[in-house]
Order: C-alpha cells, then sequence, then structure tokens
C-alpha cells in the first residue's frame, strides 16, 4: 500500500509538471495547428536560466524559497523572449506554406537552442545547489516532500490562472476566436499576429516555470533535458486531446501516474525482466496506445486525419 | 538536372545538332565523374587513411539519405526516428556474424534478412500512426527512435542480446570465401586497403541504389506517392489506397536504413547505441532537405556536403581556433550541430525546395495564392 501511494505521489508531482510543459503544446496547437518540436527546448533554458541566478544567489543570506522565486522571475522572461523570437524567425514566415516545412524549421531551433545552451552552460550535467532544507511529510506510510507540494500547488496555481486568462479576460476570447478561425478572427479586428505571438509567449512563460521544477525537483539541468521532457508532454497533450487546455492537464497528470506506477511495479510485474529503467518507454507507449484506439484524446473534440 | 531536362523536352522543335552535341558532352562529363569517383581513394589515402573512412561513411549517409528520402521526399511523412532502422540492420548485422552469440553468417545472407528485419519494424511503426495526420507521425516516429535506443542500452539483462551500453565488437567483416574486405591487398603495383576495397563495394552498391530511387520516383508508385504527398484527399479520391501506399513508402526506406546499417557495422567492427542516438536522426534529415527533398541527385549532393564540411570545418576550425583563442573555443562537434539546426531553418525560410530542388517540389513548397 505504502508503495502505491508513494508513486502516486511521485507521479502527481511529475504529472504536475508534465501538465504544465503540455500546456504549451497544447495552445500553441490549439492556435495555429503546429507541434511546436522546440517547446521541450524552453523549458531546458528555462531551467539553465534559473540554475545560474539559484547558484549565484546560493551564497548569500536571502532565504531560500526567494532564491528559487528568483530564479523563476530570471528564467520566466528569458523564456518568453525565446519563444518570441522562435515565433517570429522560425514560424511566422512559413505560416502559409505547407505543415512540413515548420515542422522541419522546428526541430532545426530545437537542434540550436540545445547547442547554444550547450555552449553558455557546458556539456556537463549542472547540479542545482541544495538550498532547499529536504522537509518531508509522512501521509499514511508515504512520503510527500516540501518541493513536491510546492510543485503541485504552483503547477495548479498556473493551470487555474490560465484557464481564468482563457475563458475570463478579452485576451482569452481573442486567442479562441483565432483557434477557431483566424479569418474570421481577423476580420472581427483581432490582431492575430500578435495573438500567436502572445500564446507563444505564455506558452514558454509556463515552460519556464516547468523547467525550473524539474530543475530543483531532480536536482539537475542538462542541456539535452528539453528533447526528452517534451515529447513526454507532447505524449500528455495527445493523450487528453490536443488543442484541449483541460485535456493537456488531465493528460499530464495522468500520464505522471503511469509512469511512476509502471516503473514502481514494472520489475514485480514481469519477474525482473524488465526494470525502471524502461520507465522512459511508457510515455511512447501511451502516446501510440492513445494514437491507435483515440486519436482524439481523452477529451478531444476534433479527428483529426487531414494531411 | 532536373530543370534542365524539363527544358529540353519543351524545346522539342529545335531538337537535331546541338541536343546531340550536348549528349555527347553529358556523357563525357559523366565519364569524367566516374574517373573521380574511382580515382578518389587512392588521392584520400595519401592524405591519410581516415580520409578514405570519412569517404565511407558519407557514401553510408548518402544511402541513409535516399532511404529516407523515399519517406520524406516522395511520399512527403516526416520521419524522425529514420535512425532506429539503421540501428536495427547494424544489430541484425551484428548479432549474426560476430563473437557475441558465436554466429558468422555471410553477410549476402546478413544483409537482407537485415533489410527485412528492418521493414518489418518500419510496418510495425507505421501500421498504426500512418493512418493519422503527418505531424503525429513525426513525434511518433521521434519516440520510436528513442525506445530502440532505451532497448538496445538495456537489453543486456537478464539474457544479454545487445550487450547494452558497451556494444557489440570485432563484428566479421564481409567476406568473400577467403576475401575479406578487412586485408590489405596489393594488386598491380596499388595498396589496396580495408578502407578502400569498402570504397568500391560502396559506391557499386549506391550506384544500384541511385538507380533503383530514379526508377522508382517515376514508377507508378513513385507517381503515388507524390500524389498522396500534394493532396492525400485527392489522391485517395483517385483511387489510390493512401494507407497502405504510405505504408510501402515506410517499410521502403526503413529497409535501405536496414542495409546502410549492416554495412555500417561490418566496416566499424564496432557498435553501440551511441551510434544511433536522435542527433543522428536531425543528420539525416539535414542532409536530405539540404539537398533538395524528393530529388535523388539534390539528396545526394546533401549528404555528401553535409557529411564533408564538418570533417573540413575539424580541421579548419580547429587550429584557427587555437592560434586565435590559444584553445578551442568552440567544439566542431558544436559547430557542426548548429550548422545543420540552421541549414534546416534557413532552407525552409529561403529556399525550401533545396540546392538542387526537384521540379514538382519547388512548385508545392512555393506559396500558395491567396485564396
Amino acid at each position: 500500500m505504502d508503495i502505491f501511494l508513494q508513486q502516486i505521489i511521485n507521479g502527481l508531482t511529475l504529472g504536475s509538471v508534465y501538465a504544465v510543459v503540455a500546456l504549451g503544446y497544447t495552445m500553441v496547437y490549439g492556435i495555429i495547428q503546429l507541434i511546436n518540436f522546440a517547446h521541450g527546448e524552453v523549458v531546458m533554458i528555462g531551467a539553465m536560466v534559473a540554475f545560474s541566478v539559484i547558484t549565484a544567489l546560493a551564497g548569500t543570506a536571502l532565504p531560500p524559497v526567494l532564491i528559487v522565486f528568483a530564479g523563476i522571475l530570471a528564467a520566466v522572461p528569458v523564456c518568453m523572449l525565446v519563444g518570441y523570437a522562435m515565433e517570429r524567425i522560425a514560424y511566422r514566415p512559413l505560416r502559409g506554406a505547407p505543415r512540413l516545412a515548420p515542422l522541419i524549421t522546428a526541430i532545426g531551433i530545437s537542434i540550436i537552442l540545445q547547442h547554444l545552451a550547450l555552449l553558455v552552460w557546458s556539456r556537463n550535467p549542472l547540479a542545482f545547489p541544495q538550498i532547499i532544507p529536504l522537509a518531508s511529510f509522512e501521509v499514511g506510510g508515504a512520503i510527500i516532500t516540501g518541493v513536491q507540494i510546492a510543485i503541485i500547488l504552483t503547477s495548479v496555481l498556473m493551470m487555474g490562472g490560465l484557464t481564468l486568462m482563457v475563458y475570463r479576460t478579452k485576451l482569452g476570447i481573442a486567442m479562441r476566436a483565432t483557434s477557431q478561425n483566424p479569418q474570421v478572427a481577423g476580420l472581427m479586428g483581432i490582431d492575430i499576429d500578435r495573438i500567436i505571438a502572445f500564446t507563444f509567449i505564455v506558452g514558454a512563460a509556463l515552460g519556464a516555470v516547468a523547467g525550473v521544477m524539474v530543475g530543483t525537483y531532480y536536482g539537475i539541468a542538462h542541456y539535452s533535458m528539453g528533447s526528452l521532457l517534451g515529447m513526454k508532454a507532447f505524449s500528455a497533450a495527445v493523450l487528453g486531446g490536443i488543442g484541449n487546455l483541460a485535456g493537456a492537464m488531465l493528460g499530464g497528470i495522468l500520464l505522471g501516474i503511469v509512469e511512476a506506477l509502471a516503473a514502481g511495479y514494472i520489475g514485480d510485474l514481469t519477474n525482473n525482466v524488465f526494470g525502471s529503467n524502461y520507465q522512459d518507454v511508457f510515455a511512447f507507449l501511451v502516446l501510440i496506445a492513445v494514437l491507435v484506439f483515440r486519436p482524439s484524446g481523452l477529451l478531444g473534440e476534433r479527428v483529426g486525419d487531414r494531411a | 538536372m532536373k530543370p534542365g531536362a524539363a527544358k529540353q523536352g519543351t524545346r522539342g522543335g529545335t531538337r537535331g545538332v546541338s541536343i546531340f552535341a550536348q549528349a555527347h558532352a553529358k556523357w563525357v562529363g559523366l565519364a569524367l565523374i566516374a574517373v573521380a569517383l574511382i580515382g578518389l581513394p587512392f588521392a584520400l589515402a595519401s592524405v591519410g587513411t581516415a580520409w578514405v573512412r570519412i569517404a565511407n561513411l558519407a557514401i553510408l549517409f548518402v544511402f541513409l539519405s535516399l532511404g529516407l528520402n523515399i519517406v520524406v521526399g516522395f511520399a512527403g511523412l516526416l520521419d524522425l526516428g529514420y535512425i532506429a532502422f539503421y540501428a536495427v540492420g547494424a544489430y541484425a548485422y551484428a548479432l549474426l556474424a560476430s563473437p557475441h552469440f558465436n554466429l558468422h553468417l555471410p553477410f549476402w545472407v546478413i544483409l537482407p534478412m537485415g533489410a527485412l528485419v528492418a521493414c518489418l519494424f518500419g510496418v510495425l511503426l507505421g501500421a498504426p500512426t500512418l493512418k493519422l495526420r503527418g505531424d503525429y507521425l513525426a513525434i511518433v516516429t521521434l519516440g520510436f527512435g528513442e525506445i530502440v535506443r532505451i532497448f538496445l542500452n538495456n537489453l543486456s539483462q537478464p539474457v544479454n542480446i545487445t550487450n547494452g551500453p558497451q556494444g557489440i565488437s570485432r563484428i566479421d567483416p564481409f567476406r568473400f570465401g577467403s576475401f575479406s574486405f578487412s586485408q590489405t591487398e596489393t594488386l598491380l603495383g596499388l595498396v589496396f586497403s580495408g578502407p578502400i576495397k569498402y570504397y568500391y563495394l560502396l559506391l557499386l552498391l549506391l550506384l544500384l541504389v541511385i538507380v533503383v530511387n530514379l526508377r522508382l520516383q517515376h514508377s507508378r508508385i513513385g507517381r503515388a506517392w507524390e500524389a498522396v504527398r500534394e493532396d492525400e484527399i485527392a489522391a485517395r479520391a483517385m483511387g489510390i489506397d493512401t494507407t497502405s501506399i504510405k505504408l510501402l513508402a515506410f517499410a521502403m526506406g526503413a529497409s535501405f536504413g536496414g542495409v546502410a546499417g549492416g554495412m555500417f557495422a561490418a566496416i566499424q567492427g564496432f557498435i553501440s547505441p551511441e551510434s544511433f542516438v536522435l542527433v543522428e536522426s536531425v543528420m539525416v534529415l539535414s542532409m536530405v532537405v539540404l539537398g533538395g527533398m524528393g530529388n535523388v541527385w539534390g539528396v545526394v549532393l546533401g549528404a555528401v556536403l553535409l557529411s564533408f564540411v564538418p570533417e573540413l570545418l575539424r580541421y579548419t576550425v580547429e587550429p584557427l581556433q587555437k592560434s586565435l583563442f590559444g584553445r578551442s573555443v568552440i567544439e566542431p562537434e558544436v559547430i557542426r550541430m548548429l550548422l545543420f539546426g540552421l541549414a534546416l531553418v534557413l532552407m525552409m525560410l529561403y529556399r525550401p525546395a533545396g540546392l538542387l530542388p526537384s521540379v514538382v517540389r519547388k512548385r508545392e513548397l512555393a506559396k500558395p495564392e491567396e485564396m
């Protein structure tokens, strides 16, 4: 029982990170039907920037929570800028082009960002300074750490904030209008270019915070951490129904829990033929299973089959 | 290549002496290229055997790019896990011709088998995903590439199949009876080292592959791929079974990758999962995109360029940096990757049809008129 609960807690933590990253994919997809392959790299850059700030401030007398907060404050604008630049340089000029074109620029941008990060932060994994006291609480035989609580809370807050923004503000209405029909939205006086750029920026900001969360959770940042995380988050977005905000949140959390449970039990279930080193495989198995059996995802409304 | 040919066709009326002279010049040109290609390994060997190996790897990359071109260029399906098929082919060869399982099957048995296994993997991956829209395929193939790598890395227990991250070493070279491709031989006063012998074998196979590709492109299948790529719905309306035609592209591309993988294993004599990372898939994709998706000669050019330029950089930028800053500021590997990334972005923005565009592709990738 306690292993089960423990894995649920771990899965919930990881899942909320996936959910926040998945939101970035799903928002961009919802509005211009593009898979932003480079979103994972935005998350990575967020983690890297936060690493630099946190390491620089770790020696000072500031309280740890404030230091992490400063890391987030630095990472968010940098990532927003990266997100905006990406949209302007690689996606906007190709908006009318065949689908393959922006996909390929996205790969290119992702490679460029990764290797620029390698140049700036070196090839080695960077260890986050252990500044947050490892406070932990016992819940029914399982242990939940302060960091885990903070991650889950932050994610919930951000998801709530995003939902409010999309459904309650004028900007949100404009975003939804653009995603339904860009031409008509343009006729209604919405500056589509601005709305699309804004979508990228919001997605990147969420990604930045996710990056800081992953970095502090695992205690490590690496220039290539973005691609795997990005792929998993994308799988989460597809699981929930891509283009659907609630779907991305649900998909992220489900995927986190599936992954954690699978990693926890695969050894017992297969008599140790497969171990937890296969953890990374499950996200893709989930992705393929969803695509085969329910391509629109759990909450998705559209079945896409146009090439 | 293509635009010239098209012009010749439309100029039908002026057919005569000039065309004849042109055809003549074409043969002379071809003969010159052939002589250059035959002489190349000896020229390279005089600089260093390392360069012959680089040339061999370049030919392997041309192989891979041509295989990926079937999927991306002909059929318009973005495959980001292509290197997985290369890996499957390489491991199939390594397992069946090395001391690892003490199996030493001859290469003409294993290479087709590797192609078949890779093809099977291609169908396995393609079948569930090809009914969906193109960009899902991209991400699923990306994931597939990762899965294959994870399995290669971890299938060393409980039964040691892949030997994990250490990889498999002492793989058999190609062998015909007592004639081995890894030994050095002297013939007519010329020294044929192992890499040079492989070079000629690869060149021969490459020629075959190029001919197959050119024939394929204009065959019934090739035209069906083109139709699917340009407008899937219209293609379906014309009676093309789009799913199976896409699956065919996928399977064919995969088997090309499998064969290339087998040759890679034999030439290197050692393989490990590290050779089959995502970056390699991106590299092959860059080659296809740079040269010109859908144009066989363009893809060949792209692959050769992107194979040699980074090596040249390694030999020029490194010393340059050392003399300027006293140390290596940017590793050549990083420059190489930045170049690949830039190539992908810039090509798509400014010359989406590639260096040597295929005629159809050029028309298709031009921005559609406002409707």
